[in-house]
């Protein structure tokens, strides 16, 4: 693997008195794509939540260049590079898709530029100057990741991006997040969809009532499918 | 053709007038509402002290320091802006995930004990300050002082400025997007807690820049605003809370509704807002120019 990006050991969570996840470990390398997979309340998108640091209550390590940050705000934990892409999506309606895209503030040299980005996405081109949540559900997805591209961060956090989408439009993020990822770009993906996961990632953390329980790489797939499988209730 | 139906002209744009320079207040001071609104989900009733305390800050600097109308016009609000900072920072923000009711609470007793302190210092009764402006132009059909047509286009300005701020800017793309989904704003690495503190600080110093304006045609006291918040505030509901182009056309337009009330039929004139309010809301509940969420 190459330099550990993010590190998260014994991470705990909770909402309100709830607590949610109960000592989840990870790590990932600079330019992997690593997935966590898992059942619905398996706690994959409090885990990215928390990494965010925009849960109630969290604690155990989280480290992002080797630099602790689980007492930070998130304001302070996205200006070290982290970007998040959150499962509803996050479109402001009282922005056009242009403002929705401008928003997120430059936090390091070397993001992609607004051309770039709209050569990415040439839909969101055409529909500049309208209203971010008129967009269609795939173009609203297409926003959501175009904006945090544009921001240096190095690291990506992308909750359920294929969620609720048409089969052609899951096909066209998974061609985007391989060319982001050719980019140069960590990427932690959350999925429900393993068939989509497994066309894009290099390893697979899998969740359990707020543990990991198992990690696979992309090669061990194949073999430990039968196990996969239980463990998602596919 | 006035007399027609029993109204002297001269009466009739005298109120009409007077309406809409009631009108620019209430549109300035609603907009500041508005936006605090949006912003920090709490209704400030202190609005009213705060434009009470801009006046007086052009009364103290003028009778103290000597500093003229002009320079107060931009002295004012910054002090009276500043020392919102201070109360955002060191009071509101504790309330913030309460329920709207303490929010009432606290700045409706703010207001209170504000305007305690500046009547037990300078009681009641009022001071005058100096027109900077004196004079008049003789319309024909009225008589129009120069000082309050200056009003009125300085109330448009503000407005049309605030409005530009807000809906044209970055930093007013991240108020409004800060106003829809804080949480994420913040993951975004924005400094979400120190805009709202600048957003609150804009407001009040939008209430007294309202209050530096108004004392030339008012007398300075310390209850010159007590009645405004409520009319405000109903001013707010009916454009639509957190419109910004609702709360300057609502603000001019029930100006004018209450001059003309005043020449028509003077005793619902100090009614006819709330009318309004209690129409709009059986129609439109979320205001004329709000969107239901």
């Amino acid at each position: 693997m190459a330099e550990t990006l993010l590190k998260v050991e014994d991470l705990q969570a909770w909402y309100g008195e709830s607590h949610i996840l109960h000592g989840v470990g990870f790590e990932i390398g600079r330019g992997e794509l690593v997935t966590l997979l898992g059942r619905n309340g398996a706690g994959k998108t409090t885990t990215l939540k928390s990494v965010m640091g925009i849960v109630e209550k969290r604690t155990g390590s989280v480290t992002f260049e080797g630099k602790e940050t689980v007492s930070q705000p998130s304001d302070a934990i996205a200006r070290l590079g982290l970007a998040y892409c959150p499962e509803e999506r996050g479109i402001f309606s009282s922005l056009n898709v242009e403002e929705n895209l401008m928003l997120p503030p430059m936090v390091r040299p070397g993001g992609m530029s607004l051309s770039e980005i709209y050569q990415l996405f040439p839909n969101l081109q055409e529909r500049r100057r309208s209203q971010g949540t008129k967009l269609s559900g795939g173009e609203q997805q297409m926003l959501a990741i175009g904006r945090i591209l544009r921001t240096g961060a190095t690291l990506l956090l992308l909750d359920e991006p294929t969620e609720g989408l048409a089969p052609v439009i899951v096909q066209r993020i998974g061609e985007i997040i391989r060319q982001l990822k050719g980019r140069g770009f960590t990427i932690l993906l959350v999925e429900q969809n393993f068939h989509f996961a497994a066309t894009v990632a290099d390893r697979h953390y899998i969740m359990e009532d707020g543990h990991v329980v198992d990690i696979m790489t992309a090669a061990d797939v194949k073999q430990n499918i039968g196990k996969l499988q239980a463990y998602l209730g596919v | 053709m006035f007399e027609l139906i029993g109204i002297p002209p001269q009466a009739l744009f005298g109120q009409l007038l007077l309406g809409l320079i009631n009108g620019a207040f209430y549109a300035m001071l609603s907009l500041g509402l508005a936006v605090i609104f949006g912003m920090l989900n709490v209704i400030n009733f202190t609005h009213g002290a705060q434009y009470m305390m801009g006046a007086f800050a052009a009364w103290l600097l003028l009778g103290i320091l000597d500093v003229p109308f002009w320079a107060s016009l931009v002295l004012a609000p910054i002090l009276v802006g500043l020392f919102g900072v201070v109360l955002e920072r060191v009071m509101l923000k504790r309330i913030y995930h309460l329920d709207h009711l303490y929010g009432f609470l606290l700045t409706f007793g703010l207001a209170l004990v504000i305007e305690g302190l500046f009547q037990w210092k300078w009681g009641s009764s009022g001071a005058p300050y100096p027109n900077p402006i004196p004079g008049g132009y003789n319309l024909g059909f009225m008589f129009m002082p120069t000082y309050r047509a200056f009003v009125v286009v300085a109330a448009l300005v503000i407005c049309l400025a605030t409005w530009y701020g807000i809906e044209r800017t970055k930093l007013g793309a991240y108020l409004r997007a800060a106003t829809e989904n804080p949480t994420l704003v913040r993951a975004f690495g924005i400094n979400v807690p120190r805009l709202i503190t600048l957003t609150y600080g804009l407001g009040v110093g939008l209430a007294a820049l309202a209050g530096v304006l108004a004392a030339p045609i008012q007398q300075v006291s310390a209850l010159m605003g007590t009645n405004l918040v409520l009319v405000v505030f109903a001013v707010v509901v009916i454009g639509g809370m957190g419109s910004i182009m609702g709360s300057i056309v609502t603000g001019f337009g029930l100006g004018l509704i209450e001059g003309l009330t005043k020449v028509f039929y003077p005793p619902a004139s100090n009614t006819v807002i709330f009318v309004v309010m209690a129409l709009v809301l059986l129609i439109k509940p979320a205001g004329l120019f709000g969107q239901t969420k």
